[in-house]
């Protein structure tokens, strides 16, 4: 179990209005130690020494509540593919390394403090149409819906999204359309919500517009950066819907 | 204050329709004139306040994090149980409820048990119906997989996120609610989603639950909310060990700030540790990451038969590979034959230990034993595997560094959920009038151990289910007063929480220069460890009368050592921490206490002087067969015991044996 030493250059922000800037730390961590883990261990640090330890969100810690998320070296929750950065381990990194760490950056998503940023953004898109309308109560027998594995393992993976906001900080153009794309794709495909898909549609990405997020122009960074693999196809998927609802389908 | 468990008459099947024939309703117009808070939006909070919402009261949702879709049920892995009988095995409401009061080690209440058996049939219903993707046989149909504790096949099941999936759920629907809110405009019925709040204060109105105190995590003010009822589905302690599986921002706090102004909290001793986690690497661990009892299906756990090969591989000389079938020992399978490696929890937990114990233990730090899946992998096929354990197998490797296809996991037991919480009548109304404890956050249905794949289950029947019926007669009964937050009692309840809040931060204050300070996860942490070594998987009078001599030590030392960032009007982490640890150095030391009194071993509770022959737990019904619910009587007294005597009526009380 070796120790390894790091400069960090940290964003440092006070607030969603104040000046931000870069601050750099030395650390020496174990290995073993996960990204999060060494961030706490310089906090640790820093409060020791009278100072403001980093603000960053983080949660469960096991890469599925979405709560994490900073950008390391200019990549959206670190260099490994498929890790939201709670998962990240400082065994990816070389010794003596400089590591960059910056919040999601994105017009949608104001900075509260150093890491943390407001996705509240997510939220108030779910609410538009992120839902089968079925009130709580007695129901159907569950075997009553049949749906074929395949289908349904498609719709699973893309409702596996964990909503942390990668795919936005990844895209050039700060576009939610991977985020959005999951939630149609996992609603599209079963057989529940298909009565609300056109509505659930127009809804959606109508309050993705006004929030601030941009347009997809097919680059697929957003894909790259999906700490759950999350396809592309999803977004394929919202824009054909788009069209199909614009046009009168989906009825 | 009353304490009644309020369970309705009548044979134990009937009970439920009892109660629901019986019970009083709110008309649809009343309803609209009702504000309902319901604090923490996980699976109870957020199935409680979207079917609230739907059926037409106001409700004002409260989290601590920035979203509701981050609980911490979000982190349940393997599944939900469930009574449909789809492969036809022989499973019953009887059945289910019989496992679960047997698999508590019968420290639960018959007929809220019962209870949870009948509504688990209605859950799946009601999640397909929402679009949750459950894994599907090609055929579409729902497939089904065995979990711990249980000879039949009845847990439904999303791959490894379960969980996930199901909280997923119950957010679109909280989502939906909080649509119809916005979109409806004030007086409409619905949701309205407090986010980065934490409760820090229950408001009592002559003694009746009228409102809460909150802090706004991203400015720092203190808030006020009143409303007709009060709902706690805040989730369990198990932070008070520090590392555990419980997520970052989970704590007591808004348990033990009720428990403070009167509620009683219940069996706080009974913890679970769970048997399937990756185990510590290091000083710098911060949390303990599960790996799902459902794995226990296919994976057989041993340890090499001679220390000196578990010595070999402790040093890096051999490998897993090393150790020929004929020196390993598959010590589930060995010592109970009929469950094998799928015995409860609290039992695997204590193998793994005890293994450990006698030096047998696979990793650097001797505390780890081997699940292997060479086997099932032969038989069953990489596919296969991979379809139902993939992402756990990837989750591993991302943390350990070891691939679990080709090497077995090493796995050590931790603290993973709380039996014990608040007291609960069958209601789910605890002794304060109008305030109710849903999900994990109460101790009503599993006893002394909770069965996997029954968190969830609790969880949703709870919010779905139960409540919107006994909140509804609760309301129509009582008729509780309306009051809002300009009334007295809010202003008292906001200045003992400002002055609370402000006791910490001028320690932190004076400690802010000081070389000797000490921050609060370096208090927080020692803390873990007098719990994880005297009130952990096996206690004993010395251990618990040394943790009773050590908590308030180290309360002490956080009372007058504690040092942190001084800012309180922003967002700030660690402030929130110490809050939180302020609480947990309280309620540590009543869990300690608990488990001193209780001279028995019962489920995850497992006292040494109290052990079978054969090793196993030994209760003592004649003496122990009660809920401990015991009462807060201010700062510096003693806590009251109460007692509410369990009566078994349907199930005959044996020694648990899974052999």
């Amino acid at each position: 179990m070796a120790n390894k030493n790091f400069k960090l250059e940290v964003w440092r922000q006070d607030g969603p209005n104040a000046q931000g800037n870069f601050e750099s730390f030395d650390i020496e961590i174990n290995e073993h130690a996960s990204f999060l883990e060494m961030l706490d261990h310089l906090n640790e640090q820093i409060m020791n020494e009278g100072g403001r330890p980093i603000e960053f969100d983080s949660d469960c810690r096991e890469g599925i509540c979405g709560s994490c998320g900073c950008v390391v070296n200019g990549a959206a929750h670190g260099p490994e593919r498929e890790t939201a950065v709670c998962q990240l381990h400082m065994r990816t990194f070389q010794n003596g390394e400089t590591i960059t760490i910056e919040p999601f950056r994105a017009k949608a998503f104001p900075i509260v403090r150093d890491l943390v940023v407001d996705r509240e953004a997510f939220d108030r898109i779910q609410e538009k149409g992120g839902y089968v309308s079925v009130n709580t109560g007695p129901k159907p027998d569950a075997n009553s819906i049949k749906i074929g594995k395949e289908r349904s393992d498609e719709a699973f993976d893309a409702a596996t999204c964990i909503g942390c906001g990668a795919c936005v900080a990844a895209c050039p153009n700060a576009s939610a359309s991977l985020f959005v794309g999951a939630r149609l794709k996992h609603f599209g495909l079963m057989p529940q919500g298909a009565p609300e898909r056109g509505r659930r549609t127009l809804r959606m990405v109508h309050q993705m517009d006004d929030e601030g997020f941009g347009p997809c122009s097919n680059i697929g960074e957003c894909e790259a950066a999906c700490p759950k693999g999350i396809s592309i196809s999803a977004i394929a998927h919202m824009k054909r819907d788009f069209l199909f609802a614009n046009l009168g389908f989906h009825k | 204050m009353t304490f009644q468990s309020g369970i309705p008459d009548g044979p134990l099947k009937e009970k439920w329709d009892v109660f629901k024939a019986k019970m009083k309703l709110v008309s649809p117009a009343n309803k609209k004139k009702k504000r309902i808070i319901v604090v923490g939006t996980g699976l109870a909070g957020a199935s409680a306040a979207a079917t609230l919402g739907e059926l037409g009261y106001h409700v004002d949702a409260f989290t601590i994090l920035d979203s509701p879709r981050r609980s911490h049920s979000i982190a349940a892995q393997g599944g939900i149980n469930s009574t449909k009988n789809y492969p036809y095995d022989g499973d019953s409401v009887w059945r289910l409820f019989y496992d679960t009061i047997k698999g508590g080690d019968y420290r639960s209440r018959e007929a809220n048990t019962y209870r949870l058996a009948q509504l688990s049939a209605n859950i799946i219903d009601q999640a397909v119906a929402q679009g949750v993707p459950f894994a599907r046989e090609y055929g579409g149909e729902l497939a089904n997989r065995s979990f711990g504790g249980a000879q039949v096949s009845r847990t439904f099941y999303a791959k490894g996120q379960t969980g996930q999936q199901l909280l997923l759920g119950a957010y679109s629907a909280l989502m939906r609610q909080v649509d119809a809110k916005k979109s409806g405009g004030d007086g409409i019925p619905g949701v309205t989603m407090y986010t980065r709040r934490e409760m820090l204060d229950l408001v009592l109105v002559d003694g009746v639950a009228k409102g809460i105190i909150v802090r706004n995590l991203i400015t720092g003010e203190i808030e006020r909310y009143a409303g007709d009822a009060v709902l706690l589905c805040t989730g369990g302690y198990g932070r008070a060990y520090f590392l555990s599986t419980n997520a970052f921002n989970s704590n007591g706090t808004a348990a033990w700030r009720a428990h403070k102004r009167g509620a009683y909290f219940a069996n706080p001793c009974y913890v679970q540790i769970h048997p399937t986690c990756i185990p510590a690497s290091g000083d710098y661990q911060s949390k303990l990451t599960l790996m799902s009892e459902s794995l226990r299906n296919d994976g057989r756990v041993w340890v090499p038969k001679s220390s000196e090969d578990a010595k070999a591989i402790q040093t890096g000389k051999k490998t897993a590979v090393d150790i020929k079938e004929a020196d390993r020992d598959y010590y589930l399978e060995r010592r109970y034959p009929s469950f094998g490696n799928l015995v409860p929890r609290d039992v695997a937990s204590r193998n793994a230990k005890n293994m450990c114990d006698k030096n047998l233990g696979v990793n650097p730090t001797g505390r780890a034993v081997y699940l292997d899946f060479e086997r099932e992998i032969k038989a069953q096929g990489y596919e296969t595997i991979k379809d139902k354990y993939g992402n756990l197998f990837d989750m591993y490797k991302k943390i350990a560094g070891d691939d679990p296809y080709k090497t077995p996991m090493k796995i050590y037991p931790a603290v993973h959920y709380t039996m014990g919480g608040l007291w609960v009548d069958y209601s789910l109304m605890s002794n304060i009038p109008g305030l109710f404890v849903l999900g994990e956050a109460n101790f009503s249905d599993h006893g002394a151990n909770r069965l996997g794949a029954s968190a969830l289950m609790q969880g949703l029947a709870d919010g779905y289910f139960v409540i919107p019926h006994t909140l509804g007669n609760y309301l129509a009964t009582e008729k509780p007063e309306k009051v809002d937050t300009q009334h007295p009692a809010f202003q008292s309840a906001e200045d003992d929480t400002k002055e609370y809040f402000q006791s910490i931060m001028d320690v932190a204050s004076k400690n802010k220069s000081n070389k000797e300070g000490r921050t609060v996860i370096d208090i927080y942490r020692e803390l873990g460890h007098v719990m994880y070594n005297d009130v952990g998987v096996s206690r004993t009078k010395e251990g618990l009368e040394h943790a009773l001599e050590k908590i308030p030590k180290i309360r002490e030392s956080f009372w007058s050592d504690l040092k942190l960032p001084g800012e309180t009007n922003t967002f700030s982490k660690y402030i929130e921490v110490a809050g939180r640890t302020a609480d947990f150095l309280e309620l540590a030391e009543l869990m300690a206490r608990d488990a001193l009194e209780r001279e028995e071993s019962a489920g995850g509770h497992f006292r040494e002087e109290y052990q079978t022959d054969e090793g196993e737990a030994k209760r003592v019904d004649e003496d122990f067969s009660y809920v401990a619910a015991w009462e807060w009587k201010g700062a510096n007294e003693p806590h009251v015991l109460n007692k509410e005597n369990l009566v078994f009526e349907n199930v005959q009380l044996t020694q648990r044996s899974y052999k």
